[in-house]
Protein backbone atom coordinates (compact mmCIF):
# COMPACT_ATOMS: atom_id res chain seq x y z
CA UNK A 1 0.00 0.00 0.00
CA UNK A 2 1.93 3.43 -0.81
CA UNK A 3 1.00 6.18 1.67
CA UNK A 4 3.18 8.34 3.62
CA UNK A 5 4.53 7.59 7.54
CA UNK A 6 5.93 4.11 6.55
CA UNK A 7 8.54 3.63 8.85
CA UNK A 8 6.58 5.13 11.56
CA UNK A 9 5.93 1.91 13.54
CA UNK A 10 9.55 1.24 13.32
CA UNK A 11 9.99 5.12 15.01
CA UNK A 12 7.79 3.95 17.48
CA UNK A 13 9.26 1.06 18.62
CA UNK A 14 12.70 2.50 18.92
CA UNK A 15 11.27 3.86 21.78
CA UNK A 16 11.09 0.92 23.87
CA UNK A 17 14.26 -0.05 22.56
CA UNK A 18 18.04 0.60 24.28
CA UNK A 19 20.19 3.14 22.14
CA UNK A 20 21.74 1.79 18.88
CA UNK A 21 24.91 4.07 20.09
CA UNK A 22 27.63 3.89 22.83
CA UNK A 23 28.63 6.19 25.69
CA UNK A 24 32.07 6.17 24.58
CA UNK A 25 34.48 7.43 25.69
CA UNK A 26 32.27 6.43 29.51
CA UNK A 27 32.36 2.97 28.33
CA UNK A 28 35.43 1.80 26.70
CA UNK A 29 35.13 0.28 22.92
CA UNK A 30 36.65 -2.87 22.48
CA UNK A 31 38.80 -3.62 19.77
CA UNK A 32 38.47 -6.61 17.19
CA UNK A 33 41.27 -8.97 17.28
CA UNK A 34 43.31 -8.06 14.38
CA UNK A 35 42.92 -4.76 15.19
CA UNK A 36 45.94 -2.61 13.82
CA UNK A 37 46.92 -0.60 16.68
CA UNK A 38 50.08 1.35 18.31
CA UNK A 39 53.01 -0.99 17.14
CA UNK A 40 55.30 -1.68 20.11
CA UNK A 41 58.86 -2.79 19.30
CA UNK A 42 60.75 -5.52 21.43
CA UNK A 43 64.36 -4.55 21.23
CA UNK A 44 65.66 -8.02 22.67
CA UNK A 45 64.44 -9.91 19.34
CA UNK A 46 65.74 -6.81 16.70
CA UNK A 47 68.58 -7.74 14.90
CA UNK A 48 69.06 -4.55 12.97
CA UNK A 49 68.08 -5.66 9.34
CA UNK A 50 65.64 -2.39 8.99
CA UNK A 51 63.02 -4.08 6.48
CA UNK A 52 60.81 -2.44 8.61
CA UNK A 53 62.02 0.77 8.08
CA UNK A 54 62.45 0.12 4.07
CA UNK A 55 58.68 -1.24 3.60
CA UNK A 56 57.19 1.63 5.87
CA UNK A 57 54.49 3.88 3.55
CA UNK A 58 54.91 6.66 6.30
CA UNK A 59 58.72 6.69 7.06
CA UNK A 60 57.43 6.68 10.66
CA UNK A 61 59.72 3.95 12.25
CA UNK A 62 63.16 4.60 13.14
CA UNK A 63 65.84 1.82 13.51
CA UNK A 64 69.41 3.23 15.18
CA UNK A 65 72.23 0.73 16.94
CA UNK A 66 73.03 2.28 19.97
CA UNK A 67 75.81 -0.26 20.85
CA UNK A 68 76.76 -3.84 20.39
CA UNK A 69 73.92 -5.84 18.92
CA UNK A 70 71.22 -3.07 20.31
CA UNK A 71 68.85 -1.32 18.85
CA UNK A 72 66.18 1.18 19.76
CA UNK A 73 63.27 2.00 17.88
CA UNK A 74 61.53 5.27 17.10
CA UNK A 75 58.08 5.30 15.76
CA UNK A 76 56.67 8.83 14.89
CA UNK A 77 52.99 8.25 15.96
CA UNK A 78 51.64 10.95 13.92
CA UNK A 79 53.41 9.66 10.68
CA UNK A 80 52.17 6.17 11.22
CA UNK A 81 49.35 5.26 9.09
CA UNK A 82 48.95 2.11 11.04
CA UNK A 83 49.36 -0.49 8.51
CA UNK A 84 51.07 -3.12 10.36
CA UNK A 85 53.27 -3.42 7.08
CA UNK A 86 56.55 -3.03 9.49
CA UNK A 87 55.13 -6.06 11.79
CA UNK A 88 55.02 -8.29 8.64
CA UNK A 89 58.32 -7.23 7.16
CA UNK A 90 59.96 -7.81 10.65
CA UNK A 91 61.07 -11.34 10.26
CA UNK A 92 62.11 -11.83 13.71
CA UNK A 93 58.88 -10.91 15.21
CA UNK A 94 60.53 -7.75 17.07
CA UNK A 95 57.10 -5.30 16.40
CA UNK A 96 53.93 -5.93 17.52
CA UNK A 97 50.53 -4.41 17.19
CA UNK A 98 48.27 -3.58 20.35
CA UNK A 99 44.61 -3.02 20.83
CA UNK A 100 45.67 0.91 21.91
CA UNK A 101 44.12 3.42 19.79
CA UNK A 102 43.78 6.42 21.56
CA UNK A 103 47.01 8.12 20.82
CA UNK A 104 46.36 11.72 20.30
CA UNK A 105 48.48 14.22 21.78
CA UNK A 106 48.50 18.10 22.54
CA UNK A 107 52.27 18.42 21.29
CA UNK A 108 53.89 17.06 18.35
CA UNK A 109 57.09 15.62 20.01
CA UNK A 110 54.94 13.43 22.70
CA UNK A 111 53.62 11.24 19.36
CA UNK A 112 57.56 10.39 18.79
CA UNK A 113 58.44 7.42 20.89
CA UNK A 114 61.34 5.27 21.19
CA UNK A 115 61.46 2.46 22.51
CA UNK A 116 65.03 1.95 24.10
CA UNK A 117 66.76 -0.98 24.12
CA UNK A 118 67.60 -1.34 27.81
CA UNK A 119 65.02 0.14 29.61
CA UNK A 120 61.76 -0.02 26.84
CA UNK A 121 59.58 3.08 26.27
CA UNK A 122 60.12 6.73 26.84
CA UNK A 123 58.28 9.42 25.48
CA UNK A 124 60.99 12.07 23.78
CA UNK A 125 60.58 15.69 25.86
CA UNK B 1 14.29 37.00 -16.26
CA UNK B 2 17.22 38.18 -15.02
CA UNK B 3 20.06 35.43 -14.74
CA UNK B 4 22.40 35.22 -11.54
CA UNK B 5 25.50 33.16 -11.15
CA UNK B 6 25.70 31.70 -7.90
CA UNK B 7 29.38 29.82 -6.71
CA UNK B 8 29.01 27.05 -4.56
CA UNK B 9 32.17 26.27 -2.19
CA UNK B 10 34.89 25.39 -2.48
CA UNK B 11 34.17 26.03 1.29
CA UNK B 12 30.81 25.70 1.92
CA UNK B 13 28.70 24.16 4.43
CA UNK B 14 26.52 22.30 3.06
CA UNK B 15 29.62 20.09 1.04
CA UNK B 16 31.25 17.73 2.74
CA UNK B 17 34.32 17.63 0.41
CA UNK B 18 35.97 21.52 -0.91
CA UNK B 19 34.70 21.43 -4.76
CA UNK B 20 33.62 24.45 -6.31
CA UNK B 21 30.08 24.75 -8.35
CA UNK B 22 28.58 27.30 -10.65
CA UNK B 23 25.19 27.46 -10.85
CA UNK B 24 23.28 30.12 -13.73
CA UNK B 25 19.94 30.49 -12.33
CA UNK B 26 16.91 32.20 -13.67
CA UNK B 27 14.41 32.59 -10.89
CA UNK B 28 14.39 29.17 -9.45
CA UNK B 29 15.73 27.33 -12.59
CA UNK B 30 18.80 26.02 -12.98
CA UNK B 31 20.34 27.01 -16.51
CA UNK B 32 23.69 26.26 -16.60
CA UNK B 33 25.57 23.82 -14.07
CA UNK B 34 29.58 23.49 -14.03
CA UNK B 35 31.64 21.69 -11.51
CA UNK B 36 35.48 22.82 -11.17
CA UNK B 37 37.68 20.11 -9.64
CA UNK B 38 40.97 20.43 -7.90
CA UNK B 39 40.28 21.48 -4.81
CA UNK B 40 41.30 18.61 -3.16
CA UNK B 41 44.82 16.73 -5.54
CA UNK B 42 46.55 15.08 -3.21
CA UNK B 43 49.88 14.16 -5.62
CA UNK B 44 48.79 10.01 -5.00
CA UNK B 45 50.28 9.40 -7.99
CA UNK B 46 53.25 11.07 -8.22
CA UNK B 47 54.06 9.76 -4.75
CA UNK B 48 53.19 6.25 -5.60
CA UNK B 49 55.89 6.62 -8.16
CA UNK B 50 58.33 7.58 -5.53
CA UNK B 51 57.15 4.58 -3.09
CA UNK B 52 57.67 0.72 -3.72
CA UNK B 53 55.34 -1.38 -4.62
CA UNK B 54 54.90 -2.83 -1.31
CA UNK B 55 54.07 0.95 0.44
CA UNK B 56 51.90 1.61 -2.95
CA UNK B 57 49.38 -0.81 -1.84
CA UNK B 58 48.43 1.11 1.52
CA UNK B 59 48.85 4.30 -0.35
CA UNK B 60 46.45 3.83 -2.73
CA UNK B 61 44.17 2.18 -0.06
CA UNK B 62 44.40 5.71 0.86
CA UNK B 63 42.79 7.50 -2.17
CA UNK B 64 38.86 6.77 -1.03
CA UNK B 65 37.81 6.62 2.51
CA UNK B 66 34.89 4.60 1.37
CA UNK B 67 35.70 2.10 -1.54
CA UNK B 68 39.24 2.01 0.11
CA UNK B 69 39.17 -1.68 -0.84
CA UNK B 70 38.57 -1.15 -4.44
CA UNK B 71 41.59 1.20 -5.24
CA UNK B 72 44.09 -1.20 -3.25
CA UNK B 73 42.50 -4.24 -5.42
CA UNK B 74 42.70 -2.54 -8.36
CA UNK B 75 46.31 -1.72 -8.00
CA UNK B 76 47.75 -5.10 -7.00
CA UNK B 77 46.22 -6.44 -9.82
CA UNK B 78 47.28 -4.40 -12.14
CA UNK B 79 50.87 -5.23 -10.20
CA UNK B 80 50.04 -9.05 -10.33
CA UNK B 81 49.28 -9.07 -14.23
CA UNK B 82 52.41 -7.22 -14.83
CA UNK B 83 54.71 -9.65 -12.64
CA UNK B 84 52.41 -12.68 -13.87
CA UNK B 85 52.04 -13.63 -10.60
CA UNK B 86 49.51 -17.06 -10.14
CA UNK B 87 47.22 -15.21 -7.12
CA UNK B 88 46.26 -18.43 -4.82
CA UNK B 89 42.20 -18.81 -5.01
CA UNK B 90 41.54 -18.76 -1.58
CA UNK B 91 42.85 -15.06 -1.49
CA UNK B 92 40.84 -14.46 -4.50
CA UNK B 93 37.79 -15.27 -2.31
CA UNK B 94 39.02 -13.06 0.17
CA UNK B 95 39.02 -10.51 -2.08
CA UNK B 96 35.99 -10.54 -3.65
CA UNK B 97 33.95 -10.91 0.22
CA UNK B 98 35.36 -7.91 1.22
CA UNK B 99 35.05 -6.00 -1.72
CA UNK B 100 30.98 -6.79 -1.86
CA UNK B 101 31.12 -6.44 2.30
CA UNK B 102 32.78 -2.79 0.78
CA UNK B 103 29.80 -2.25 -1.49
CA UNK B 104 27.23 -3.18 1.33
CA UNK B 105 28.58 -0.28 3.67
CA UNK B 106 29.25 1.92 0.72
CA UNK B 107 24.97 1.49 -0.84
CA UNK B 108 23.72 1.54 3.00
CA UNK B 109 26.25 4.79 3.21
CA UNK B 110 24.78 6.30 0.10
CA UNK B 111 20.76 5.36 1.20
CA UNK B 112 21.20 7.26 4.59
CA UNK B 113 22.61 10.26 2.38
CA UNK B 114 20.22 10.46 0.48
CA UNK B 115 17.50 10.55 2.84
CA UNK B 116 19.50 13.40 4.78
CA UNK B 117 19.62 15.06 1.32
CA UNK B 118 15.60 15.19 0.61
CA UNK B 119 15.35 15.75 4.53
CA UNK B 120 14.24 12.32 5.51
CA UNK B 121 16.81 11.86 8.13
CA UNK B 122 14.85 9.16 9.96
CA UNK B 123 16.11 6.91 6.42
CA UNK B 124 19.27 8.11 7.85
CA UNK B 125 19.62 7.42 11.61
CA UNK B 126 18.14 3.55 10.59
CA UNK B 127 20.35 2.82 7.57
CA UNK B 128 23.17 3.58 9.44
CA UNK B 129 22.47 1.46 12.76
CA UNK B 130 21.82 -0.91 10.25
CA UNK B 131 25.25 -0.35 8.25
CA UNK B 132 27.39 -0.80 11.21
CA UNK B 133 26.82 -4.28 11.33
CA UNK B 134 28.61 -4.82 8.33
CA UNK B 135 31.20 -2.28 9.74
CA UNK B 136 31.77 -4.88 12.64
CA UNK B 137 31.92 -7.84 10.42
CA UNK B 138 34.91 -6.03 8.45
CA UNK B 139 36.56 -4.87 11.25
CA UNK B 140 36.69 -8.56 12.41
CA UNK B 141 37.74 -9.59 9.51
CA UNK B 142 40.32 -7.17 8.72
CA UNK B 143 41.27 -5.38 12.03
CA UNK B 144 39.83 -2.33 10.98
CA UNK B 145 36.53 -0.47 10.17
CA UNK B 146 38.23 1.62 7.65
CA UNK B 147 41.14 0.94 5.29
CA UNK B 148 41.34 -2.82 5.99
CA UNK B 149 44.82 -2.96 4.90
CA UNK B 150 43.99 -6.56 3.61
CA UNK B 151 45.36 -6.57 0.15
CA UNK B 152 49.46 -7.81 -0.53
CA UNK B 153 50.77 -7.64 -4.22
CA UNK B 154 49.86 -11.83 -4.43
CA UNK B 155 47.49 -12.31 -2.14
CA UNK B 156 45.50 -11.13 1.01
CA UNK B 157 47.20 -10.41 4.41
CA UNK B 158 44.66 -12.36 6.37
CA UNK B 159 42.65 -15.44 6.79
CA UNK B 160 38.95 -16.17 7.15
CA UNK B 161 37.97 -18.65 9.98
CA UNK B 162 35.03 -20.96 10.60
CA UNK B 163 33.50 -19.03 12.69
CA UNK B 164 34.00 -15.84 11.25
CA UNK B 165 32.39 -17.41 7.96
CA UNK B 166 29.42 -18.13 10.55
CA UNK B 167 29.18 -14.49 12.02
CA UNK B 168 29.19 -13.18 7.91
CA UNK B 169 26.42 -15.57 6.97
CA UNK B 170 24.57 -14.62 10.18
CA UNK B 171 25.10 -10.82 9.67
CA UNK B 172 24.13 -11.54 6.02
CA UNK B 173 20.80 -12.45 7.11
CA UNK B 174 20.18 -9.79 9.42
CA UNK B 175 21.12 -7.23 7.00
CA UNK B 176 18.96 -9.25 3.88
CA UNK B 177 15.65 -8.83 6.36
CA UNK B 178 16.54 -5.10 6.71
CA UNK B 179 17.11 -4.45 3.16
CA UNK B 180 14.18 -5.80 2.01
CA UNK B 181 12.44 -3.78 4.94
CA UNK B 182 14.35 -0.51 3.16
CA UNK B 183 12.95 -1.48 -0.09
CA UNK B 184 9.01 -1.82 1.03
CA UNK B 185 10.08 1.77 2.45
CA UNK B 186 10.98 2.88 -1.16
CA UNK B 187 8.90 1.71 -3.20
CA UNK B 188 5.71 2.52 -0.40
CA UNK B 189 6.46 5.78 1.32
CA UNK B 190 5.10 8.29 -1.02
CA UNK B 191 6.54 10.76 0.52
CA UNK B 192 10.07 9.33 -1.07
CA UNK B 193 8.89 8.21 -4.08
CA UNK B 194 6.99 11.66 -5.16
CA UNK B 195 10.37 13.70 -4.33
CA UNK B 196 12.64 11.23 -6.16
CA UNK B 197 10.78 10.36 -9.22
CA UNK B 198 11.63 12.62 -12.05
CA UNK B 199 14.27 14.40 -10.10
CA UNK B 200 17.68 14.45 -12.07
CA UNK B 201 17.01 12.72 -15.06
CA UNK B 202 19.57 11.13 -17.00
CA UNK B 203 18.39 9.28 -20.48
CA UNK B 204 19.83 6.04 -22.23
CA UNK B 205 21.06 8.36 -24.86
CA UNK B 206 23.07 10.71 -22.58
CA UNK B 207 24.14 8.30 -20.15
CA UNK B 208 25.77 6.23 -22.69
CA UNK B 209 27.14 9.68 -24.33
CA UNK B 210 28.79 11.13 -21.33
CA UNK B 211 30.19 7.82 -20.10
CA UNK B 212 28.61 7.13 -16.99
CA UNK B 213 28.94 4.39 -14.69
CA UNK B 214 27.97 2.26 -12.22
CA UNK B 215 24.45 2.17 -10.45
CA UNK B 216 24.42 6.18 -12.22
CA UNK B 217 24.67 4.40 -15.61
CA UNK B 218 22.41 1.55 -14.57
CA UNK B 219 19.70 3.69 -13.50
CA UNK B 220 19.65 4.88 -16.95
CA UNK B 221 18.77 1.32 -18.58
CA UNK B 222 22.93 0.67 -19.26
CA UNK B 223 23.54 -3.22 -18.96
CA UNK B 224 27.65 -2.68 -17.66
CA UNK B 225 29.17 -3.99 -15.09
CA UNK B 226 33.00 -4.83 -14.61
CA UNK B 227 32.31 -8.05 -12.18
CA UNK B 228 30.23 -9.77 -14.89
CA UNK B 229 31.83 -8.01 -18.50
CA UNK B 230 35.55 -8.43 -17.19
CA UNK B 231 35.20 -10.40 -14.40
CA UNK B 232 38.36 -9.80 -11.66
CA UNK B 233 39.16 -11.78 -8.46
CA UNK B 234 36.49 -14.76 -7.84
CA UNK B 235 33.33 -13.31 -9.72
CA UNK B 236 33.80 -15.63 -12.49
CA UNK B 237 32.91 -18.52 -10.08
CA UNK B 238 29.44 -17.20 -8.58
CA UNK B 239 26.12 -16.08 -10.00
CA UNK B 240 24.50 -12.69 -9.96
CA UNK B 241 22.31 -10.17 -11.52
CA UNK B 242 23.55 -6.80 -12.68
CA UNK B 243 20.34 -5.15 -11.41
CA UNK B 244 19.53 -2.02 -14.61
CA UNK B 245 16.45 -0.15 -14.05
CA UNK B 246 14.27 2.25 -16.79
CA UNK B 247 13.53 5.09 -14.50
CA UNK B 248 16.32 7.21 -15.35
CA UNK B 249 16.14 9.34 -12.27
CA UNK B 250 17.09 9.51 -8.50
CA UNK B 251 14.37 7.42 -7.67
CA UNK B 252 15.79 4.50 -10.11
CA UNK B 253 19.30 4.79 -9.18
CA UNK B 254 17.89 4.28 -5.34
CA UNK B 255 16.12 1.07 -6.72
CA UNK B 256 19.60 -0.18 -8.18
CA UNK B 257 21.54 0.26 -5.25
CA UNK B 258 18.83 -1.62 -3.30
CA UNK B 259 19.04 -4.43 -5.60
CA UNK B 260 22.71 -4.63 -5.82
CA UNK B 261 22.61 -4.70 -1.90
CA UNK B 262 20.55 -8.17 -2.27
CA UNK B 263 22.59 -9.17 -4.86
CA UNK B 264 25.74 -8.82 -2.72
CA UNK B 265 24.44 -10.66 -0.37
CA UNK B 266 23.42 -13.85 -2.57
CA UNK B 267 27.47 -13.23 -3.77
CA UNK B 268 28.86 -13.50 0.01
CA UNK B 269 26.91 -16.53 0.88
CA UNK B 270 28.36 -18.21 -2.23
CA UNK B 271 31.96 -16.87 -1.53
CA UNK B 272 31.93 -18.21 2.23
CA UNK B 273 30.30 -21.74 0.68
CA UNK B 274 32.69 -22.08 -1.98
CA UNK B 275 36.06 -20.81 -0.65
CA UNK B 276 38.52 -23.22 -1.11
CA UNK B 277 41.27 -23.92 1.06
CA UNK B 278 44.81 -23.55 0.40
CA UNK B 279 47.27 -20.73 0.96
CA UNK B 280 46.28 -17.04 1.35
CA UNK B 281 49.48 -15.05 -0.65
CA UNK B 282 52.60 -16.23 -2.59
CA UNK B 283 55.82 -14.66 -2.36
CA UNK B 284 55.85 -11.99 -5.75
CA UNK B 285 59.60 -10.44 -5.84
CA UNK B 286 59.87 -6.64 -4.75
CA UNK B 287 61.26 -5.59 -8.38
CA UNK B 288 58.42 -5.90 -10.56
CA UNK B 289 59.65 -6.34 -14.61
CA UNK B 290 59.06 -3.90 -17.03
CA UNK B 291 55.41 -3.96 -18.56
CA UNK B 292 52.56 -1.95 -18.42
CA UNK B 293 48.97 -2.95 -17.15
CA UNK B 294 45.18 -1.89 -17.16
CA UNK B 295 43.49 -3.03 -14.38
CA UNK B 296 39.24 -2.47 -13.97
CA UNK B 297 37.30 -2.76 -10.72
CA UNK B 298 33.91 -2.70 -10.28
CA UNK B 299 34.20 -0.39 -7.39
CA UNK B 300 30.60 0.49 -5.23
CA UNK B 301 30.17 3.72 -7.47
CA UNK B 302 30.93 2.21 -10.73
CA UNK B 303 34.07 1.18 -12.93
CA UNK B 304 37.45 2.34 -11.17
CA UNK B 305 40.45 1.55 -13.68
CA UNK B 306 44.32 1.97 -12.60
CA UNK B 307 47.16 2.02 -15.40
CA UNK B 308 50.55 0.80 -13.84
CA UNK B 309 53.94 0.86 -15.52
CA UNK B 310 56.36 -0.56 -14.36
CA UNK B 311 60.41 -0.39 -15.68
CA UNK B 312 62.28 -3.42 -13.42
CA UNK B 313 62.56 -1.71 -10.47
CA UNK B 314 61.34 -1.17 -7.20
CA UNK B 315 58.80 1.57 -8.08
CA UNK B 316 56.44 2.09 -10.92
CA UNK B 317 57.77 4.07 -13.24
CA UNK B 318 53.55 5.51 -13.79
CA UNK B 319 50.48 5.04 -11.88
CA UNK B 320 47.57 6.38 -12.79
CA UNK B 321 44.18 6.02 -11.37
CA UNK B 322 40.21 7.20 -12.92
CA UNK B 323 37.94 7.18 -9.53
CA UNK B 324 34.83 6.93 -10.74
CA UNK B 325 33.26 10.22 -9.97
CA UNK B 326 35.65 11.60 -12.96
CA UNK B 327 33.70 9.23 -14.81
CA UNK B 328 29.99 10.26 -13.49
CA UNK B 329 30.19 14.37 -12.60
CA UNK B 330 29.82 15.21 -15.80
CA UNK B 331 26.35 13.45 -16.23
CA UNK B 332 25.31 15.90 -13.41
CA UNK B 333 25.49 19.08 -15.50
CA UNK B 334 23.09 17.37 -17.83
CA UNK B 335 20.65 15.67 -14.85
CA UNK B 336 20.34 19.43 -13.89
CA UNK B 337 19.52 21.38 -17.05
CA UNK B 338 16.57 23.36 -16.65
CA UNK B 339 15.81 22.03 -12.82
CA UNK B 340 15.04 23.36 -9.82
CA UNK B 341 17.39 24.92 -7.66
CA UNK B 342 16.14 22.50 -4.55
CA UNK B 343 16.76 19.47 -6.60
CA UNK B 344 20.92 20.08 -6.74
CA UNK B 345 22.18 18.72 -3.62
CA UNK B 346 19.92 15.29 -3.69
CA UNK B 347 20.96 15.14 -7.69
CA UNK B 348 24.41 15.46 -7.18
CA UNK B 349 24.56 13.00 -4.07
CA UNK B 350 22.68 10.65 -5.91
CA UNK B 351 25.95 10.14 -8.05
CA UNK B 352 27.21 8.96 -4.98
CA UNK B 353 30.71 11.49 -5.43
CA UNK B 354 33.69 11.51 -4.04
CA UNK B 355 35.66 14.21 -5.13
CA UNK B 356 38.59 13.24 -3.10
CA UNK B 357 39.04 9.99 -5.01
CA UNK B 358 38.48 12.00 -8.28
CA UNK B 359 41.27 14.77 -8.09
CA UNK B 360 44.01 13.25 -10.08
CA UNK B 361 45.95 15.97 -12.62
CA UNK B 362 45.72 19.30 -11.72
CA UNK B 363 46.82 20.94 -14.83
CA UNK B 364 48.64 24.98 -14.54
CA UNK B 365 49.06 26.57 -17.29
CA UNK B 366 51.20 30.02 -16.83
CA UNK B 367 49.15 32.65 -16.60
CA UNK B 368 49.86 36.83 -17.08
CA UNK B 369 51.38 36.03 -20.27
CA UNK B 370 49.43 35.60 -23.70
CA UNK B 371 51.60 32.62 -24.36
CA UNK B 372 49.54 29.65 -22.82
CA UNK B 373 51.67 26.66 -21.78
CA UNK B 374 51.54 24.01 -19.65
CA UNK B 375 54.29 23.68 -16.56
CA UNK B 376 56.77 21.42 -16.76
CA UNK B 377 57.79 19.55 -13.01
CA UNK B 378 60.88 21.92 -12.74
CA UNK B 379 59.66 25.29 -13.82
CA UNK B 380 56.16 24.34 -11.71
CA UNK B 381 58.69 24.00 -8.44
CA UNK B 382 60.47 27.39 -9.08
CA UNK B 383 56.77 29.09 -9.87
CA UNK B 384 55.48 27.78 -6.56
CA UNK B 385 58.50 29.03 -4.40
CA UNK B 386 58.48 32.13 -5.74
CA UNK B 387 54.78 32.50 -5.66
CA UNK B 388 55.19 32.13 -2.20
CA UNK B 389 58.30 34.32 -1.90
CA UNK B 390 56.06 37.04 -3.06
CA UNK B 391 53.44 36.53 -0.43
CA UNK B 392 56.09 36.36 2.21
CA UNK B 393 56.51 32.63 2.87
CA UNK B 394 59.91 31.35 2.23
CA UNK B 395 60.27 27.89 1.95
CA UNK B 396 64.24 27.49 1.04
CA UNK B 397 64.76 26.19 4.59
CA UNK B 398 62.53 23.49 3.92
CA UNK B 399 63.52 22.68 0.37
CA UNK B 400 66.72 22.02 1.54
CA UNK B 401 65.36 19.79 4.35
CA UNK B 402 63.00 17.74 1.62
CA UNK B 403 66.59 17.65 -0.85
CA UNK B 404 68.98 15.93 1.95
CA UNK B 405 65.51 13.81 2.78
CA UNK B 406 65.31 12.26 -0.57
CA UNK B 407 69.12 11.86 -1.21
S1 LIG C 1 62.51 -5.60 10.64
FE1 LIG C 1 62.44 -6.33 12.75
S2 LIG C 1 64.47 -7.13 13.13
FE2 LIG C 1 64.63 -5.85 11.30
S3 LIG C 1 65.21 -3.84 12.07
FE3 LIG C 1 62.98 -3.86 11.94
S4 LIG C 1 62.33 -4.48 13.98
FE4 LIG C 1 64.48 -5.01 13.82
S1 LIG D 1 52.24 0.52 11.01
FE1 LIG D 1 52.70 1.09 8.88
S2 LIG D 1 53.01 3.30 8.96
FE2 LIG D 1 53.13 2.58 11.07
S3 LIG D 1 55.31 2.24 11.43
FE3 LIG D 1 54.45 0.28 10.74
S4 LIG D 1 54.73 0.25 8.53
FE4 LIG D 1 55.02 2.36 9.21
Amino acid sequence: MIRPGKMLKQVLDSIFRKPATTNYPFTKAVMPDKFRGKIIFHPEKCIGCKMCMRDCPAGAIQIRKIGDKKFECEIDLGKCIYCAQCVDSCLKKALETTKEFELAALERNKLKVTYHADTGEVSKE
Amino acid sequence: MHKVVIPIGPQHPALKEPESFSVTLSGEKIMKFSARLGYNHRGIEKACEERTYVQDVYLTERICGICSHSHSTCFTQAVEEIAKVDVPKRALYIRTLVGELERIHSHLLWLGVAGHEVGFDTLLMYTWRDREVVMDILAMLTGNRVNYGINMIGGVRRDVSAEQAKAILKAMDTLEERTKYYIQVATQETTLIQRLSGVGILSHKDALKLGAVGPTARASGVNRDVRRDDPYAAYSEVKFKVITDDHNDVYGRTLVRMGELLESYSIIRQIVKKMPEGPIITKVPRKIPAGEATSRYEAPRGEDMHYVKANGTEKPERVKVRAPTLANIQTVAKMLEDRQLADLPIVIAAIDPCFSCTDRLTGIRQTGKRKKNVLKWEELHTYSITFYKEHGIDFTDLNKKMAKALK
